[in-house]
Parts: C-alpha cells; structure tokens; sequence
C-alpha cells in the first residue's frame, strides 16, 4: 500500500517544483523589465524641482552654466556629447563594418577563430584603462602631430582649426570611443552577417558575380538591418560611455567648434560634479535631469531603431 | 559526337572522406542528362563541381579535369566567374535576392556589365531581356503587373520558377539543376519539368534527382552513382530498359537505395 503513495507524493513534489521554478523565473524576468520605467520614474521625481525651476526648451538651449547664481544650461555639455560621440562613430563605423565583412565573407575558418576572440576581448578591457590609454598616447599624439598637421592642410577649415590645441579635445575623445565601439559593431556586424543563408550567397555567385558584387548586392542588402542594429548599439555605447571620455576631453564649459576643441559631456558633468555641492537642492535636480535626457536619448535611439528593424524586415 | 562536359578522373574528399572516387563521364550536348543514386552517393557533389561551387565548401579536395568545350574549368587561368557565366544553377530550395522580381532577372546582366553596352543602342532592351526570361520560365503571365514587388512574396513555386528565369538570363550553355522541385509541390514541380523539357534544345541541362519516377519522364541520358563511385552512364533507354551492371539493376527495381 505505501508503494503508490510515495509515487504520488514524489509526482506531486516534482509538479510542485515545477511550479515553483516558473514563479521564480516569471518574477526575475518582470523584476528586470520594470527596470528602465523605474529608473525614469525616480529620475524624473528627482529632476523635477529643476524643470519646475525652468522650462525645458531654457534648459536645452541656455549656453550659461552657473550653479551658484541659479544658470542650468545643458547647451554646452550636449553639444559636448554630440561632438565627442559623433566624431567617435564616424571613425568607427567603416573600419568596423569592413572588419566584419572580411571576417564574415573572406576570412577563413581558421583566421576567424583567431581573430574574433582578439576583439572581443577588447570589449571586456576597462574603460578607465583606455582613458589612460588616451591621456598617455592620444592626447600627446593630436598635440604635437595631429593638430599641427591639420592645421597646415586643412586650416582653413574651422572644423580642423582651434585657438587652443592642447590635444585634450573632442577628437582625443571620438578616437578612444572609436576603439571601445569597435568590438561592439565588429560582432554584432559579423553575427548578423553570418546569419545570411549560405544559399543566398551560391545564387548570386552561381549567377558569375564576383565575391565583391555577392556582399555588395546580395549579402550587405539582406542583412542591412542588422548593421543598422550593430551601429546603434555601437553608438548607445559611446553615448553613455564616462570615464574614458572625460579623462580626455579637457572638460572645459564650452561649445566646441572644432574637433581640436576641448569639450564637457553630459555624462562627464555628471560624473564630476555629482556629490559636491549638494547643498544646493536645484543642483542636485539639475545634474539628475542631465542623467534623465541621457537616458531619454538612448532609449529613444534603441526604440527607433527597432521599428526601423521590424518595418525592414516586413518588408 | 563532342561531349559537352568530359568528366576525366575526378576525385572530391571532404576532409578524410573520399565522397567521389575516380569519375570518368562525358555528357552530351544539349538534351537532359539526369544524374540519380540514392542519398549521400555524391549527386550533388559530381553537379556542383562542374560549376566549382564545391571549392568554396571548407576543407575540400578536388583533382581530376572537368573539360567545358574542350578546355578544363580547373585549369590555370581560367576565370571562376566566367565558368559560373557559362554553367547556370537551379538549386533545390529557391533563393530569391534580396531584390524585386524585374532585379532578380535583371541581376545577372547587370554584374557582367553587359547591360550597359546593350542599353546604349536601345533603353528598353533590358525589359525586353526580363520578360523573354520570365516567359521562358512561364512566369510572366503571373507577375507581369508587379515586376517591382519584391522577390520575396511570391510563392515557392513562383519563385523557384523565378530563379529558373534569373539563371536563364545570362544565357548559359549548361544549366546545372539540383533536385529542382524537392521543395515544391506537385504542380509547381510539373511547371519546372515542363520549362526544362522545353529548354533542352538549346541548352545542356543536367539533373541531380533522386526521384526515379522524374528521371525517367526528363532523362534522355542517365548517370548512376553509387557510393562515390560511377556505375553506369549511357542514354535513358539503354540504362533504364537494359542495364549492364547488378547494382543498377537492382536500385532501379527498388530493391536497394
């Protein structure tokens, strides 16, 4: 008799652990999605004094910083994210992307296998050692090469012309977010054009084209998407990206006009300055509102580029 | 006669495995050549080494000749891409490109740059070439109205008959077809044996299939395989009706394979 009663107490454990198990996951997984509400949530509570204290379109576009009289103007530390993340991208993404291809489309097993765990470890160094990186290396290179070469060849262009070249500027900045960006775009790149069907290669190759023109016309068309999605987190990434920025981009008040220019990103605002002076209340608001548009930005980037992602692969 | 393609001692490894050993063919010009054997005998393996699509699979061995029109495509020198210009592919699995209905004819024109020399006398011959195409592969009446909607919503049929219409496009003199209807269904397949049937004049077509019963409707030549070795390889009737070797006998009387 106690043999089917142990069977059903022990069937009736399993289920219960089953059960048990699910709630468990079920729990962490809607713990971890209420996360980015969350967060926007007390960021905005926390940032609200200051929108209350200015409208917002005051905040954004005022040039004048001065926390002690009562001046939050994000201008100059937005332009400051713009420069140093767009001048970053801009050396990125090409490299990046053709890094990707020759080791999706050319390379050969072997080499892969060599090569992809070498950049993929570069994603895991710290940023603070690239920061370093940039202050022994970067910064002195745009000093005493970089700029005055610019400025013999291209000095009549503004953009490549600053007053004040101490090679700590936006480009010392755009180079080292370049190299942390690299390996982001590089796998993700090369996942997504690995996931191209091999089939689709042999048409087009079947058909007498070149290796080039089956990348260029068949592979690169089809996995367009996902290269979008590889840039957009390559940028995500520099968007936010601190430390190593701010050990290179001067941090000077100022909008920059030049990429030789010394800049003060948002994130490297925040991260200086957050903990001083939090006797004043609307400071502490400001520095939290700074946090909240960066946030706003990355979110809307992620999201947009999703729906460019779903209505592209619709289509 | 002068075979088309003579096959002189081919032999393909796959790492350690030795998948074709010694092959020595000829296949005819024009009519359809079918190559059949059961699963894993190298079918596809002998097909797509004619075009040197093998080579691009990674850790593969090819030696031996395979001579298009009395010159060896293996040869030094020889233009990979020139090869692949000549011998046309229908695989099994229709892969349209990431492009309309019009690009995906188009497309082959357009990478040999033969386009631009033939649009200079007459702007709309490249349309001309698209629906010639389309009609050969008995495509066009269905997509005549929608040549710039995408490839990729037609149905199966439609686009392997698309892919069909894509490779005839270059104008090739061998059309290589790989088990061309496994995907499809019934009718669809019938569709495909009738475009090839009426192909065969001009071009050279050889069939991978291992259906029995679709070798025997197109075959007019027969290639048997067995293990990565040649059985036997002569015209349908002789092969089918009165073959020389056991295991031919026996795979076509369904007791092996």
């Amino acid at each position: 008799m106690s043999k089917p009663y142990d069977a059903s107490m022990a069937r009736r454990n399993r289920i219960r652990k089953d059960i048990f198990a699910r709630r468990i996951m079920k729990g962490l997984t809607v713990l971890a999605g209420l996360l980015v509400p969350l967060m926007l949530l007390a960021l905005y509570l926390r940032a609200r004094p200051i929108l209350e204290a200015q409208p917002l379109t005051e905040l954004l576009t005022s040039r004048v910083w001065r926390p002690l009289k009562g001046d939050y103007g994000f201008f100059p530390f937005m332009m400051g994210t713009f420069w140093v993340t767009s001048v970053g991208m801009v050396i990125a993404v090409p490299p990046s992307i053709l890094t990707a291809i020759y080791l999706a489309e050319y390379a050969r097993p072997r080499i892969r296998a060599l090569i992809s765990p070498l950049i993929d470890l570069l994603a895991g160094i710290p940023s603070v050692v690239y920061g370093v990186w940039g202050m022994l290396t970067v910064v002195p290179f745009i000093e005493k090469v970089a700029a005055p070469l610019l400025k013999r060849w291209l000095g009549v262009v503004p953009l490549f012309n600053s007053e004040n070249p101490t090679g700590y500027s936006v480009l010392a900045g755009g180079i080292v977010l370049a190299v942390m960006v690299f390996p982001i775009i590089i796998a993700v790149a090369e996942e997504v054009l690995s996931a191209v069907p091999q089939g689709l290669r042999e048409a087009s190759s079947a058909l007498g084209a070149t290796r080039w023109q089956t990348v260029r016309h068949v592979v690169l068309q089809r996995a367009a998407p996902g290269v979008v999605a590889a840039v957009v987190l390559g940028f995500s990434r520099a968007f936010g990206e601190t430390m190593a920025v701010l050990m290179v981009v001067g941090n000077v008040i100022q909008t920059p006009h030049s990429i030789l220019d010394a800049a003060y990103p948002l994130t490297a605002l925040i991260a200086n300055n957050y903990g001083e002076m939090m006797s004043i209340p609307l400071y502490d608001a400001a520095l939290l509102g700074a946090a909240l548009i960066l946030l706003l930005v990355v979110l809307i980037f992620n999201i947009g580029s999703r729906l460019v992602l779903i209505r592209l692969i619709r289509r | 006669m002068e075979p088309k393609i003579l096959i002189r001692d081919l032999n393909v490894w796959y790492g350690d495995e030795h998948a074709l050993e010694n092959i020595n063919v000829e296949i005819p010009p024009g009519g359809i050549t079918a190559i059949i054997g059961p699963s894993g005998c190298g079918k596809t393996t002998l097909l797509r080494s004619i075009n040197r699509l093998l080579e691009e699979t990674d850790g593969i061995k090819i030696t031996g000749q395979i001579i298009l029109d009395g010159i060896d495509v293996y040869a030094r020198g020889v233009d990979v891409t020139d090869v692949r210009t000549r011998v046309g592919l229908l695989a099994p699995k229709p892969f349209p490109l990431p492009m309309s209905i019009y690009d995906n004819v188009a497309y082959g024109r357009r990478i040999h740059g033969l386009q631009q020399v033939l649009d200079k006398g007459n702007g709309r011959n490249l349309d001309k070439i698209v629906e010639r195409y389309l009609r050969a592969a008995g495509l066009w009446e269905e997509v005549q109205g929608r040549l710039e909607a995408p490839a990729s919503r037609l149905s199966t049929g439609q686009q392997q008959r698309l892919c069909l219409a894509r490779a005839l496009a270059v104008e090739p003199e061998v059309l290589l077809c790989d088990e061309p209807t496994s995907a499809l269904d019934p009718i669809s397949a019938q569709r495909i044996e009738e475009q090839l049937r009426s192909l065969k004049e001009e071009t050279t077509i050889v069939v991978v299939t291992h259906m029995l019963r679709q070798a025997h409707r197109l075959a007019d030549y027969v290639i048997f395989l067995w293990m990565g070795t040649l059985v036997e390889a002569g015209p349908a009737e002789q092969v089918f009706d009165h073959p020389k070797d056991e295991r031919t006998r026996a795979y076509l009387s369904g007791m092996i394979g």
